[in-house]
């Protein structure tokens, strides 16, 4: 067990009356670790929370920033909600899909970077809205496309 | 590609009337900040309850709720103040830019709430995808504890405060209040039926005061002005500022503080620069994804809740969108049931089958495929949907639909008449389906 992840948790836990109430908090800090929620990354939340595996998984699967399958070393997310949609974010992914050379969805061939679509990111004056590696970049153009991805090619896992 | 811009305040502006950020603890205390939490430990529950009732100030979350009323209904017991900034409704930018920019406001209003409840803790739950906020909250948070404003009784109380950010992880139903006290207690995220309502059994099955980030902002402000002066600002039932965010095809997006007595027009135009590109606008949605469409001819409605009602809306979370006519409405229909479906959180039947049933029909008619009794089997969907679940997501998505489908009918029926779209390939809601992607012809002028 890994004593860093372990001290983390329990650091969350201590902030709330029910150790369960940290069960968000430990996901995530899990899959920083194992870059997604591996059966090893669960094993090791329920045993944190003491929360039976099943739990754990049940919570996970609920909500949109927990990876239960393998993602690359980066995680583009593009905003297709309306208001990003009105100003251009179908270009956008349009771009990330061409020079990535997979489709919203789907991990880029040398795993280097998976392109996600997401819900509305809360930054609809400012679209399109792309968060890459959770985080945020606002006013973002097909031309922004080629430069960052080139920037997430070489670069090592980040998120 | 840049980060968030900020607009320049207007005169009136309460909350946010200044420049740029104010993050430092110095620079809130320089402009008067924490001399309310301060003042007020020596007033009783119900001096501040009647404060609050007398500012007539109603909640900024989307519900509209009088906030003096909702702090009066607190039950007994160990309680809780639990912050909503999980800002998810499409559109809304509002919180998070009053995050990055007053968070000592918030801090603030969240001591003066849990003094006068007799709270020892604030649970702030902020959306997990806002990293960057949850660090400002919590470089925030760590300089009052160092200045003793967290974690000690301020003088004249005993009560002593903890503040802590609890991120969320992604699921916009989580700004459904009972919603997010099940994501707090560590289940999934699915609302409950009240009763009991949170004022009773909420967070760890407490007493719960849960209220949104700009309406516990707020507070501060009406405690320092008073609220007759607070007040005076307002339309027959709405009182005070709205920080209005504004998206979509606007020549100047961004979230502007008005005076509720404020149009649609004043906001979209005045401070918005109207269309942008010198384009028509189609439509506007007043407040957040799930407010019914208006037509431009209301834009001289006032900003406030009753007014924007009266109008066929909602005035929601604030959230106004420009819509101009490149766009398909088919299209933005089922970009908008799309979002419903894949948030509905599954517990109601009404909900989780007839969200599913509305993008199924909604991409059937974008696809030439449908048949005419198809957009009334839409509107039934909506009237079998609408009042019928535990909470208002399924609402959330057939108010909307049903507006679409009321002023742009027309358009509806084209794509299965000719079939053809009245909109044409301009439209930028196109090669989001690429599944879809449109063989239809455009219709001839």
């Amino acid at each position: 067990m890994s004593d860093s992840l372990h001290d983390a948790i329990q650091a969350e836990i201590a902030k709330y009356p029910d150790r369960r109430s940290a069960i968000l908090a430990a996901l995530r800090l899990a899959q920083a670790k194992y870059r997604w929620l591996s059966p090893e990354a669960f094993e090791e939340v329920s045993r944190c929370i003491d929360l039976p595996v099943a739990q754990c998984v049940a919570v996970a699967s609920f909500y949109d920033m927990y990876f239960l399958e393998p993602v690359g070393e980066h995680v583009v997310e593009v905003c297709t909600n309306v208001s990003c949609a009105l100003v251009g974010a179908a270009d956008v992914v349009a771009a990330f899909e061409m020079e990535l050379g997979c489709s919203l969805g789907s991990t880029s061939a040398d795993g280097k970077v998976t392109l996600r679509p997401v819900e509305c990111l809360g930054g609809c004056g400012w679209g399109p809205v792309v968060s890459i590696d959770h985080r945020y970049h606002e006013h973002f153009t097909a031309d922004d496309v080629k430069p960052v991805v080139a920037g997430l090619r070489t670069s090592e896992g980040g998120h | 590609m840049q980060g968030p811009t900020f607009a320049a305040p207007r005169a009136d502006a309460i909350l946010l009337d200044f420049e740029g950020e104010r993050r430092a603890l110095a620079q809130y205390e320089a402009a008067g900040g924490w001399a309310q939490a301060k003042a007020a430990t020596g007033r009783a529950f119900d001096e501040i309850v009647q404060e609050l009732k007398d500012s007539g100030l109603r909640g900024r979350g989307g519900a509209g709720f009088p906030t003096g009323l909702k702090v009066s209904f607190i039950g007994k017991g160990d309680r809780f103040l639990v912050i909503n900034a999980d800002e998810s409704e499409p559109g809304t930018f509002k919180d998070r830019e009053l995050i990055l920019r007053n968070p000592h406001a918030l801090l603030e209003g969240c001591v003066i709430l849990c003094n006068a409840i007799g709270a020892k803790a604030t649970y702030i739950f902020i959306r997990g995808e806002y990293a960057t906020e949850a660090e400002v909250l919590n470089a925030a948070i760590e300089e009052s504890y160092a200045k003793g404003y967290l974690g000690k009784p301020l003088s004249g109380t005993s009560n002593a405060v903890d503040i802590y950010v609890h991120r969320g992880a992604g699921a916009y139903i989580c700004g459904e209040e009972t919603a997010l006290l099940s994501a707090l207690n560590g289940f999934r995220g699915q609302p409950t039926a009240k009763p009991p309502f949170p004022a009773v059994s909420g967070a760890w099955k407490s007493p719960t005061l849960l209220n949104n980030v700009e309406t516990v902002a707020t507070v501060p402000y009406i405690l320092a002005m008073g609220a007759q002066t607070y007040q005076a600002l307002r339309t027959e039932q709405t009182t005070g500022t709205r920080l209005m965010s504004l998206s979509g095809n606007v020549q100047r997006p961004g979230n502007y503080e008005l005076p509720v007595t404020a149009t649609y027009r004043d906001l979209i135009d005045g401070c918005g620069g109207g269309v942008a590109g010198g384009r028509t606008m189609k439509a506007f949605i007043p407040g957040g994804s799930s407010a019914p469409i208006l037509m431009p001819d209301m834009l001289d409605t006032q900003i406030a809740v009753e007014t924007t009602a009266a109008a066929g809306s909602m005035a929601g979370s604030g959230a106004v969108i420009v819509i101009d006519t490149r766009t398909c409405m088919v299209q933005f229909a089922l970009r908008v049931a799309d979002f419903y479906r894949h948030e509905s959180c599954g517990k109601c039947t009404p909900c989780r089958e007839g969200t599913r049933w509305m993008v199924e029909l909604l991409k059937r008619v974008e696809a030439g495929e449908a048949t005419m009794d198809e957009i009334d089997l839409l509107v039934e969907l909506c009237d079998r949907i609408e009042g019928k679940c535990l909470c208002p997501l399924g609402d959330a998505c057939a108010m909307p639909v049903r507006s679409y489908l009321k002023h742009f009918r027309a358009e509806f029926e084209a794509h299965i008449d000719a079939p053809a779209c009245p909109a044409g390939p301009a439209s930028p809601f196109g090669a989001l389906y690429p599944s879809l992607r449109r063989t239809l012809p455009v219709v001839p002028a």
